[in-house]
């Protein structure tokens, strides 16, 4: 195997994305998506059998356009990876069991990778083919699998609202806070149609946030009080994490009452003071953590990062914290393929032993575990 | 002619069957699991290529059972099949799982001319089909698969773990009772069906049940 510049391909299935990326070492070569997204619309949310039974139907297909896409052949890969949680269960099996089956087929080297690190290691691609660098992307002449020292990431999507510490992204990563409810993405989508705004809720209400008064109606940020932060010396049980759903129950409230009073909803205005609450209390926390746990280089990963609030106030508290912020372009910081690849190259990079084929799929997989 | 055979509507199993083996097996393997797929289906298909010493290249076909079953495991011998079928450029075909079993009534002593195969379909119902059969023939598919409860089959002699389960409400056939569809009796039941120019079926899973989402309904307003 090939472990200076490995060809590996990232097959991810946690949530609505069916995706295949193929990386040489830190290069991309394809990042091919398919989402089942469309399919969720009328639900207002991801129904897990929708998404599971779209896996099954657009695997083959975005496997085979990936690799016309990359101009590889199976026989070139040195690696296989896929995500083996956290996510749906029968998403997640989805994509586990053609990974194998894959593997099987081809006899090559299986990992099976955390997605959550996965987020992180697509930073570690180089930037090129037209995206603009961003500020803080590890420069091209850097070894491949080097990481910044002090690294922190803060993942915010519809399936998960966590800040890490990666000590080393190969196997030292460590759970700092997470949302004890909803992820934020998912606050977004539920907040949305309470305001009638359709889905995904992100988008909307970002945009009509922007024509609404934050200010002019007051929302709780979750587990800021005092019993949850506790001190710096001694910290309370919730001091890095978060909680979306007393938002969401106030977001309810809210709107209730102005009915009840046979007034308009100022829908623009609970928009704007719903995503600034969200907002604020996850850059403040992120902030906080990354202070006092001495990390100096932040990732934003997860499909939130598109927020361009979430965007904008990060970059403003991170530089005023002395804090390198870093967000991949788009397309890799919504779930994709290529992420799992990425970090299947660092694995292979650093000489770690394959997972084999005969690991299960874990749907609650902790960040520690960085592969199977 | 060589098949893979893969079927994961209950249990975890597959086998290699060829009209030049003795009965036409080659190997097969099943779990008597039947939540544990995602683990053992891949390892047990490598095991049964290198015990039988073949490879994706000597593979003539590849066959699925295509359910009815439980969704998740149902997938995951499907998105296999699939697979496999992609990387080795070969034929995949799909087979009704329930057929598995009735071809095993049709070979047995135990017999009838009309019959059920049940198997369990979880939420106290079953998916079954009505088979007839007529000499030296393959079993035929009458009716079905359609997924329902135990009590409303036709008044009929039933097969499979699906009588076992519901012994009280249907004619469970005791010999039957506990039996589920596997891979083996699927590729022996394809590989005949091709051998007599039959059609088989694509590789579309049979859910017979909706996804169970709801769309949810407007937003009761205060007042
Ligand atoms: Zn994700």
């Amino acid at each position: 195997m090939n472990r200076t510049q490995p060809l590996v391909l990232g097959i991810e299935s946690s949530c609505d994305e069916t995706g295949v990326g193929i990386v040489r070492g830190t290069a991309l070569l394809t990042n091919t998506v398919s989402s089942s997204m469309d399919e969720h619309v009328r639900f207002g949310g991801v129904i897990p059998e929708i998404a599971s039974r779209a896996h099954l139907d657009a695997f083959v297909p975005t496997l085979e356009e990936a690799l016309a896409e990359a101009d590889v052949s199976l026989t070139d890969i040195d690696a296989i990876a896929v995500t083996s949680g956290p996510g749906l269960a029968g998403a997640l099996m989805v994509g586990v069991c053609a990974a194998k089956a894959l593997a099987v087929a081809t006899g090559k080297p299986l990992y099976a990778i955390n997605h959550l690190v996965a987020h992180v290691g697509v930073g570690l691609l180089q930037q090129g083919g037209g995206t603009p660098a961003p500020s803080g992307a590890p420069a091209p002449q850097t070894p491949p699998h080097a990481l910044p020292e002090n690294m922190g990431a803060l993942l915010v999507s519809g399936g998960h609202t966590e800040i890490l510490r990666i000590r080393s992204i190969t196997d030292d990563v460590e759970l700092l806070g997470s949302t004890i409810d909803d992820a934020a993405g998912e606050a977004y989508d539920k907040v949305a149609r309470l305001l009638g705004l359709g889905y995904p809720g992100g988008p909307a209400i970002d945009k009509l946030a922007r024509t609404g008064n934050a200010k002019a109606i007051r929302l709780p940020r979750g587990l800021t009080q005092p019993k949850y932060m506790g001190t710096a010396e001694e910290p309370g049980p919730h001091r890095y994490d978060w909680s979306f759903s007393g938002l969401k129950t106030a977001v309810a409230r809210c709107v209730e009452q102005f009915e009840a009073r046979g007034e308009e909803v100022p829908v623009a205005d609970i928009a704007a003071a719903f995503q600034e609450a969200v907002v604020d209390v996850i850059t403040s926390k992120a902030v906080l953590a990354c202070r006092e746990n001495g990390i100096t280089e932040v990732l934003l990963g997860g499909g939130v990062a598109a927020n361009s609030r979430l965007r904008q106030l990060t970059e403003q508290r991170c530089s005023a914290a002395g804090i390198r912020l870093t967000v991949p372009p788009l397309p890799l910081c919504t779930d994709n393929g290529a992420m799992v690849a990425a970090l299947g190259a660092q694995l292979v990079m650093a000489g770690v032993e394959p997972s084999g084929i005969g690991f299960a799929p874990d749907s609650s997989m902790p960040v520690t575990t960085v592969s199977a | 002619m060589l098949i893979l055979a893969i079927d994961t509507s209950a249990v975890a199993s597959a086998a290699l069957v060829s009209d030049d083996a003795p009965e036409s097996v080659l190997a097969s393997f099943a779990t008597e699991d039947t939540r544990t797929h995602a683990e053992v289906l891949a390892p047990g298909i490598d095991e049964l290529l290198a015990e039988a010493g073949v490879s994706g290249r000597d593979v003539d076909a590849i066959v699925t059972g295509v359910g009815p079953g439980p969704f998740t495991g149902l997938r995951s011998g499907i998105v296999t099949a699939r697979t496999l079928a992609f990387v080795w450029g070969k034929p995949l075909y799909g087979v009704m799982s329930l057929d598995a079993i009735a071809l095993e009534v049709a070979e047995s002593t135990d017999s009838a001319a009309e019959f059920i195969v049940a198997t369990d379909a979880r939420r106290k119902e079953v998916y079954w089909a009505r088979y007839t059969l007529s000499d030296a023939q393959l079993p035929h598919l009458a009716d079905g698969p359609h997924v329902g409860f135990a009590a409303d089959l036709p008044d009929l002699p039933v097969y499979g773990a699906g009588a076992g389960i519901y012994s009280d409400a249907v004619k469970a056939v005791a010999e039957f009772s506990t039996r589920q569809p596997e891979a083996l009796s699927l590729g022996q039941f394809a590989l005949a069906r091709l051998a007599a120019g039959e059609q088989l079926l694509d590789s579309s899973p049979l859910y017979l049940r909706e996804s169970d989402a709801q769309v949810p309904g407007p937003r009761k307003r205060a007042l």
